[in-house]
């Protein structure tokens, strides 16, 4: 599907994605997030809402969380992002978040689930060891609507605890 | 939903973003961290012709000590703010509400700067830094200038920034008090923009989204400075606001959610000094 039919493609962009390099003219107004599933064929990336607050397509950005429906891929352009597609390891083991939403049963209908991840991996980073509550305010920009919060919350804490 | 089309341009620098705004005129805006601009250009409230890019302008991402006050890069982003060691002791207001923009995918984006040049009325650190005292500097063709946070925001959407100028930096004096300071802000769900906020530091109080700027408290402020208690001059919080209604509230529901806001400030900062 060629969500931008009409528009020239004047900007050359060049990601690392999942530590591939990937190089593509696009559309000046291109989304990241239609960069990373038209154009990578990554498409674990979710849209949700596209008004950057479901959080559902949410990556890193040189290794921090961001929502890739409210970055351009130009903005993006020499950049390394990662999606949930680069996670697991070259062996096929899962990342320890991975295996804790696993474990929590961290999910229901699953859509929301690869913006939950990467927004723990990144919340992980920063703060390896969080409480609860830090837990909870630290994916306030994550909306699930099947509800399931009290197992994504669990999922992060075992993972934080996995990683010590 | 995508944003209308556009073409993209990229500063490295001010000087090449200053050169590039005036090459295109009224038709360009200045793209920050572009959590502002991005989804109203999607909603088409905005299409600029060209965006200029400032996400490589480097010069302008910083948190400096300058004795009597901090400088702040206009590109720092909310996260940085919030995570400032400096800003935590010297203006621990100003941390906390960048921690409250948004969520943290969000304020790994969004800049300081671009939240005062939006000049949006519900924005959380328009009002912290009208009641730090803030002065914004501004560059454009013409060289700099200053604008106190005071006469910076003019209406909906409205600053003091002139087509083509470059807010820099946000200069903040450093308040007697430090500790001194509250943060209150009435949202439905977290990631909400504030239905009412409220930020005092020492006897300022500023307002979020109680008119078509963030505004100063005046009546609140004064009846302090008379020696009025808390209680009495937070009653006064309504006065001289013009906030709206709309799907989110009423204006009587804001008028009482900031006389509520104001008096819980007032306390909190009294108890933290």
């Amino acid at each position: 599907m060629d969500r931008y039919p009409e528009g020239e493609r004047e900007v050359k962009v060049e990601l690392t994605v999942n530590g591939k390099d990937i190089t593509a003219d696009v559309e000046d107004r291109m989304l990241l997030v239609h960069f990373l599933r038209d154009v990578a064929d990554l498409t674990a990336t979710n849209i949700g809402c596209e008004t950057t607050s479901c959080g559902a397509c949410t990556v890193l950005l040189d290794g921090e969380s961001v929502k890739s429906c409210t970055v351009l891929a130009a903005q993006a352009d020499g950049r390394s992002v990662t999606t949930l597609e680069g996670l697991a390891s070259d062996n096929g083991d899962m990342h320890p978040v991975q295996k804790a939403f696993h474990t929590e049963h961290g999910l229901q209908c699953g859509y929301c689930t690869p913006g939950m991840v990467m927004a723990i991996v990144s919340l992980l980073k920063e703060n390896p060891s969080p409480t609860e509550a830090e837990v909870r305010a630290g994916l306030e920009g994550n909306i699930c609507r099947c509800t399931g919060y009290h197992n994504i919350v669990k999922a992060a804490l075992t993972a934080a605890e996995a990683g010590k | 939903m995508i944003p209308p089309s556009f073409t993209y341009a990229r500063a490295s620098s001010v000087d090449e973003a200053l050169g590039l705004a005036a090459e295109h005129g009224e038709d360009a805006k200045y793209l920050a961290g572009g959590h502002s601009l991005l989804p109203l250009m999607k909603l088409r409230f905005a299409s600029p012709a060209v965006l200029i890019d400032l996400g490589r302008v480097e010069e302008l991402s910083y948190v400096r000590d300058e004795g009597t006050h901090v400088a702040i890069g206009a590109l720092t982003r909310h996260h940085d703010v919030q995570h400032s060691s400096v800003l935590g002791t010297d203006m621990p207001l100003l941390a906390y509400t960048a921690g409250q923009v948004g969520d943290p995918q969000i304020r790994h984006r969004g800049t300081i700067g671009g939240s005062v040049a939006h000049g949006d009325a519900a924005s959380d650190l328009p009002a912290s830094l009208l009641a730090l005292d803030a002065v914004f500097v501004v560059r454009g063709a013409s060289g700099t200038r200053t604008v106190p946070a005071t006469e910076f925001f003019r209406g909906i959407f409205e600053t003091a920034l002139e087509p083509g100028e470059l807010l820099t930096e946000i200069q903040v004096p450093k308040p007697a008090v430090p500790a001194r300071w509250s943060f209150q802000k009435f949202t439905k769900r977290a990631i909400d923009w504030a239905i009412v906020g409220v930020a005092v530091q020492g006897n300022a109080v500023a307002l979020v989204n109680m008119g078509s700027t963030p505004l100063r408290a005046a009546a609140v402020e004064n009846a302090l400075a008379s020696g009025a208690s808390i209680a009495d001059a937070a009653a006064l919080a309504a006065e001289g606001t013009s906030a709206g209604s709309d799907i989110h509230a009423s204006k009587a529901y804001r008028e009482h959610l900031a006389r509520v806001l104001v008096r819980r400030a007032l306390e909190e900062a009294a108890a933290r000094s």
